[in-house]
């Protein structure tokens, strides 16, 4: 006997999305399995490495913490969200890219996620502001000084441009 | 090689660059191994076993297999008879290994069957199906224990627990202990740590049988990979295509997924389908044979009143758990910086290597010198607490003076530049070292516990495999090259080849960088691409912090090649000698004639086009490989034990600030400055980055993370939730000051620096801590200190 | 990690999520910022067999202020109630222990009731509840009862909630008293993880310094959270003078009864609660005394 499969929409990027999917699927499997929005990573699947983080509805969630059924009828940005609408990165991408704020990349999309719901809110974080929001993210690679040092310039950046 | 090396010479080497890597990771285009989509995949999971040791009595497979959606499970049995065992590198070959457990289990997590299924979950479900009858026989946990004779025996056909052992002696150690007027002992202990990537280990195969070769796309960090999965699943070498074009998330020596590989290549092969097993962190935590050194030091040193160090002796048990592959060799690599950066002229060592009822141990960054710093600086702190000296000022009596280099230690090693009292002095300078000493002092009288810690470590690399013949005789490897090729396209466009993996150290960035300063062309716009490993020239993996060294001497070698070939192209058009030829950005001059030139585009279109123009012999189009050997290598140890291991030698210098909450014991890591010399950096920010991600590392090991074990053999720490990674909470504000005695045996006078910051972080923050305990009589000595430990050493003090 | 196979299902209502609880025995679970549920299903250590989702619900998402107490809807995440200014200002313990609930990610699905009904001994907001006297509302098939938090943790992983009650609303008792002061403090081995122990504490003085009204609790022993009225009681009258303070704090911690894990030892716990207890009072006492 097959699974039951449940009808799922998602908006995901601008994009509309649906699917038919087992409701034990995560949102983060969802993403990266049915929509192919690889970017997106696991780490854990446990709820604490946060490599997996969107945000949804505006806000950052771990989505290997929900089910795709759960999301239905919301909206995720996932890091390919975060690019201009051309495909280029955003100011917050290239400032990650300008302070090398990464190494093998995989926690990178999660940091990118935490880091752009930090300056949502808060536009020119201290350290420990950045500290803490990034603080359910973990890096194995950079010791998160160069993305400290990304978020700040980002937030710089975004003021100059009136963000 | 070039002696005289002035950094400030170079046009792109040293330079702010930004890494040719980054944009594809930071727009979501990253591409790891569970990004790749192969037609008809199917998904593996394991069977894991309970027990830490037990006999397999009976697996029952039949309602897994009528489960919908699964294709074939696998068990020892027939995986054992099909394929080799795995490489091991120590001399004991009745201590075989296979990616799946025959007849015995020998730890809890040791995978016993493997299910193919449509997915992961169904494949998860079957796995919950299949039912396993197991005898439990005696365990042993206890590494002191396991050496001892009498009690049970992992592997029972070896004979002992003992999978290594050696006792090496340089220098007149007793004759130093004799003599000296001090002697100390003490003993410490580095937890089970590891360095636990992000992403964990994942393997994919697909075997084509019209072609008979089985390719692997996998996240891996491992030396000889392709050979050994070949050899393991009897194929010929070029029957097995490896994609190295694979991103890998994060490894720091780890990622040698050996086992998961000769398993999902069988299957591949035997079922006529891609297979992938990617872990989940349950697998990957117990049985993914990825734990570090686990290691109790007992040292004793020998000393004058002046706090001058006569000898060492260093015994060092470390428990690699119930299986080896290049683990115990983490015993050997230290030895070719047996004595740290000092001026020790007798030292004992000798290294045991024991098996236990655990998950495996696997190659950690640093390849055992962290623990081995750790152990060597508890002792210079001990000496120093001894005589009531400073410990910066013992350090500066012992650390090998700048015109003592090259340095020749008593193991054999030749440390080939250094200037450590500079660097620590940049150190203290950059914390403010007389500022802090007030700012710890105020504290203490404010009722905090504070302490400074400071640690002078090497940190070897580019190495040869000089410690597998030391520790196994019969193992005699020399050889530990790395290649690359470098091919000016038609166009005029360079292109850089690599032959193996990168897991974010840059290295596409430093092929171009490098490429870019011998042809004096641009290095954005060198593109550098990955060969699969039928393409690839031999490489020996990013390891031993190798790759700014030997790749990097490669691409260097290979582009020297080019420009010399453009030179000889144009001294035969231009009708001059190759010495009158003046070569600058890719262009080509009479020297004292610059109306006499040749364009890079003229000079590219003969190479490619115009044979007639072409001086004689010269092969046409440009393309030059260079494989190139470890510099100081080729040798195998002399009789007594000496041996050269690694060529080059990076230093670093910790200096840390700690505060304790008398009440709850809980530490803070308040200033933290680490002095950092490898020579010349080939991009600053890439060097910069690894350190601090390794005293992150460092800082992980120290205060947190252990794979802990119960009496019973079980690992309590399985999950994220108990085995601790510090977050950007715990990671204090780092500043690192450079400072750079270029090796004199390289091409640009770079050592090599992936593990920078892991190798003497520990050690610093023991100290600190050490520093804060000790107006209270108290002392750990043992990783990771937790709250705990901290708290209970502080109630166990001895009246003042 | 793959959570074994289950059914799922919306409900639209709480009583519609009460009609299928009773209606599917045992194995169902409720569902609604699924932080805590989901590592155990991904583990599979849980495997209900239908998940009834109940976060969608809109009457279940709400603030409010009642003459005495703050309402919280079930399903409200806990990161609406920590940005609350309102509730800031008059059950100020709420957000001073989220502050130490986890991270901003899963504060931004958690909700407050579903972290009262996991009961986790480490939790924050479990702790608050009984420091409180926190009322819980809990509906069924058959009605709704209030239970109050002092009864409504009964161990580990366990709450008084009966296998078909869906809890609703917590109403949170807001102190009067122009000098109130409040402290949240826990030590756990890094930012975000669960307490090894935490203790929170909320004082009343007078206008001399006084204390007239205390409460202080411990959690992270193991058990379920512990609230002390009758210790509370003695400081009334004080100006929480050393003697008194100690003396209150360590009975305090001698009441519990920690377990030890591979984090921390029963020694350090106990240890630890006296110092946090202290610490907690303190710091409320401190804040209640900067109020004019």
């Amino acid at each position: 006997m097959s699974e039951t499969l449940y009808p799922v929409t998602l908006e995901v990027n601008g994009v509309l999305h649906t699917a038919r999917v087992p409701a034990r699927l995560s949102l983060v499997d969802c993403l990266r399995d049915e929509l192919r929005l690889t970017g997106t990573h696991i780490g854990c699947e446990h709820g604490i490495c946060g490599a997996c983080s969107v945000m949804l509805d505006g806000e950052p969630v771990r989505s290997c913490l929900m089910f795709a059924v759960q999301a239905d009828g919301h909206k995720v940005t996932t890091v390919e969200g975060l690019t201009n609408a051309d495909g280029t990165p955003g100011i917050l991408q290239d400032s990650f890219c300008e302070k090398h704020a990464l190494q093998c990349g995989y926690c990178t999309s999660g940091m990118l996620i935490a880091a752009h719901a930090l300056l949502q809110t808060v536009k020119r974080p201290t350290d420990e502001q950045i500290r803490e929001a990034i603080g359910g993210n973990l890096c194995r690679c950079t010791g998160y000084q160069q993305i400290v040092d990304a978020v700040k310039h980002a937030a710089a950046r975004l003021g100059e441009k009136g963000r | 090689m070039s002696n005289v090396i002035d950094p400030q010479t170079f046009r792109y080497i040293g330079k702010k660059r930004r890494t040719k890597e980054d944009p594809r990771f930071v727009t979501g285009h990253g591409r790891y191994v569970a990004d790749i989509a192969l037609a008809g995949v199917k998904h593996v999971a394991l069977v894991a076993s309970p027990h830490p040791s037990a006999r397999i009595v009976s697996i029952k497979t039949e309602a897994a297999l009528a489960l919908r959606g699964v294709h074939y499970v696998l068990t020892g049995e027939e995986f054992c008879a099909e394929t080799d065992a795995l490489a091991i590198g120590v001399d004991a070959p009745n201590v075989a290994r296979y990616s799946l457990a025959k007849d015995v289990v020998r730890y809890a997590g040791e995978w016993v069957a493997a299910v193919v299924a449509d997915t992961r979950a169904i494949a998860e479900d079957a796995v919950e199906l299949i039912e396993v009858e197991y005898e439990p026989t005696p365990h042993v946990i206890d590494p002191e224990k396991a050496v001892k004779d009498g009690g049970p025996l992992v592997h029972p056909a070896h004979g002992s627990n003992v999978i290594l052992q050696k006792h090496f002696t340089w220098g007149p150690v007793e004759d130093a202990f004799a003599r000296a007027k001090h002697k100390l002992s003490l003993r410490v202990i580095w937890g089970r740590s590891s360095t636990v990537p992000i992403e964990t280990f994942g393997v994919a195969a697909q075997w084509d049988a019209g072609q008979q070769i089985l390719d692997i796309w996998a996240s891996i960090q491992m030396p000889k990979f392709p050979d050994q999965a070949a050899r393991s699943l009897r194929l010929p070498g070029n029957a097995v295509r490896v994609h190295f074009d694979v991103d890998v998330g994060g490894s720091y020596g780890v990622k040698r997924g050996i086992k998961h590989t000769v398993l999902v290549g069988y299957l591949a092969k035997r079922l006529g389908f891609p297979v992938r097993l990617i872990e989940d962190r349950l697998e990957n935590m117990r049985g993914g044979d990825m734990h570090g050194p686990d290691r109790i030091f007992d040292m004793q040193v020998a000393f004058d009143d002046d706090g001058t160090l006569r000898g060492l002796k260093i015994h060092a048990l470390d428990d690699v758990g119930a299986y080896a592959g290049r683990s115990p060799f983490q015993l050997g690599k230290p030895v070719t910086a047996i004595c740290g950066p000092y001026r020790i002229a007798a030292i004992e060592y000798v290294p045991t290597a024991v098996l236990t009822n655990k998950t495996p141990e696997e190659a950690v960054r640093g390849f055992g010198q962290a623990p081995t710093n750790f152990a060597i600086e508890r002792t210079i702190d001990c000496v120093a607490r001894h005589l009531k000296m400073d410990p910066i000022e013992v350090r500066r009596r012992n650390l090998i003076r700048k015109e003592e280099f090259p340095y020749l230690i008593p193991s054999g090693s030749t440390y080939d530049s250094g200037d450590y009292h500079a660097v620590l002095d940049k150190a203290l300078a950059a914390i403010d070292y007389p500022a802090l000493l007030k700012q710890r002092d105020d504290a203490r009288r404010a009722g905090k516990l504070a302490g400074i810690g400071i640690s002078t470590c090497l940190e070897p690399n580019g190495g040869n495999s000089g410690f597998e013949p030391l520790l196994n005789p019969k193992n005699d490897s020399t050889t530990w090259m790395d290649s690359c090729v470098v091919r000016v396209d038609l166009s005029g466009a360079i292109t850089g080849v690599m032959g193996t993996s990168s897991s974010g150290q840059g290295h596409e960035t430093l092929v171009s960088t490098v490429i870019g300063e011998v042809l004096e062309r641009e290095p954005a716009d060198i593109r550098v691409v990955r060969a699969d490993s039928l393409q690839a020239l031999p490489s020996n993996s990013p390891v031993g912090s190798r790759m700014a060294i030997m790749l990097g001497g490669a691409a260097a070698g290979a582009a020297r090649k080019i420009k010399d070939t453009l030179i000889e192209i144009a001294a035969h058009n231009l009708k001059c000698t190759i010495e009158s030829v003046e070569y600058r950005d890719g262009n080509a001059s009479v020297r004292g004639h610059p109306d006499q030139r040749m364009t890079w585009d003229e000079l590219i279109a003969i190479a490619h086009r115009k044979i007639h123009q072409m001086p004689p012999g010269i092969e046409p189009g440009l393309q030059a490989k260079f494989v190139f050997e470890v510099p100081t290598g080729g040798k195998l140890p002399a009789a007594d034990n000496t041996v050269q291991i690694y060529p080059c030698y990076s230093f670093e210098a910790h200096v840390v600030y700690v505060e304790i909450d008398a009440d709850t014991a809980a530490p803070t890591l308040r200033k933290y400055v680490c002095g950092h010399d490898c020579g010349v950096m080939i991009t600053p920010d890439i060097v910069h980055g690894m350190t601090y991600g390794g005293i992150a590392h460092g800082i992980g090991a120290a205060l947190y993370e252990k794979f802990s074990y119960t009496a019973d053999g079980q690992l309590e720490s399985g999950t994220f939730m108990d085995y601790l990674l510090p977050s950007a909470m715990e990671v204090p504000t780092i500043t690192i000051v450079d400072h750079c005695t270029p090796s004199p045996l390289t091409t640009f006078g770079q050592k090599g620096s992936g593990e920078a910051g892991y190798l003497g972080a520990p050690a610093a923050i023991a100290n600190a801590i050490n520093d804060a305990l000790a107006p209270i009589n108290a002392r750990i000595d043992t990783l990771p200190i937790t709250h705990d430990a901290l708290w209970r050493a502080m109630q166990n003090t001895k009246a003042p | 990690m793959k959570a074994a196979s289950f059914d799922y299902v919306r409900a639209a209502s709480v009583a519609e999520a009460c009609e299928m609880l009773r209606q599917d025995g045992d194995d169902v679970k409720l569902i609604a910022g699924g932080q805590s549920l989901m590592p155990m299903m991904a583990m599979r250590l849980t495997r209900p067999f239908r998940l009834i989702d109940i976060d969608q619900i809109g009457a279940l998402k709400f603030i409010a202020f009642g003459e005495n107490v703050a309402r919280t809807g079930a399903c409200t995440r806990q990161s609406a109630i920590a940005r609350d200014e309102a509730l800031a200002a008059h059950v100020p313990l709420l957000r001073k222990a989220l502050a130490w609930v986890g991270h901003v990610q899963t504060r931004n699905r958690g909700t407050v009731g579903g972290s009262l009904a996991h009961a986790d001994p480490a939790a924050e907001l479990p702790l608050v509840a009984r420091v409180l006297d926190a009322q819980i509302v809990a509906r069924s098939d058959k009605g709704t009862r209030t239970l109050p938090a002092a009864g409504f943790f009964v161990g580990p992983l366990t709450t008084a909630l009966a296998a078909h009650e869906c809890l609703e609303e917590i109403h949170w008792p807001m102190w009067s008293g122009r000098r109130t002061g409040s402290a949240f403090t826990e030590v756990s081995r890094r930012h975000g993880d669960f307490a090894i122990v935490e203790a929170c504490a909320q004082i009343v003085l007078d206008d001399d310094g006084r204390c007239t009204r205390a409460s202080f609790g411990l959690g992270g022993g193991g058990t379920a959270p512990l609230a002390f009225p009758a210790l509370a009681a003695r400081l009334n009258g004080s100006m929480l003078e050393d003697a008194v303070l100690q003396s209150v704090a360590h009975d305090a911690a001698n009441e519990l009864d920690p377990g030890g894990d591979l984090h921390a030892s029963a020694g350090y716990r106990k240890h630890l609660a006296a110092v946090l207890a202290i610490r907690v009072l303190r710091a409320a006492y401190d804040e209640a005394r900067s109020k004019p």
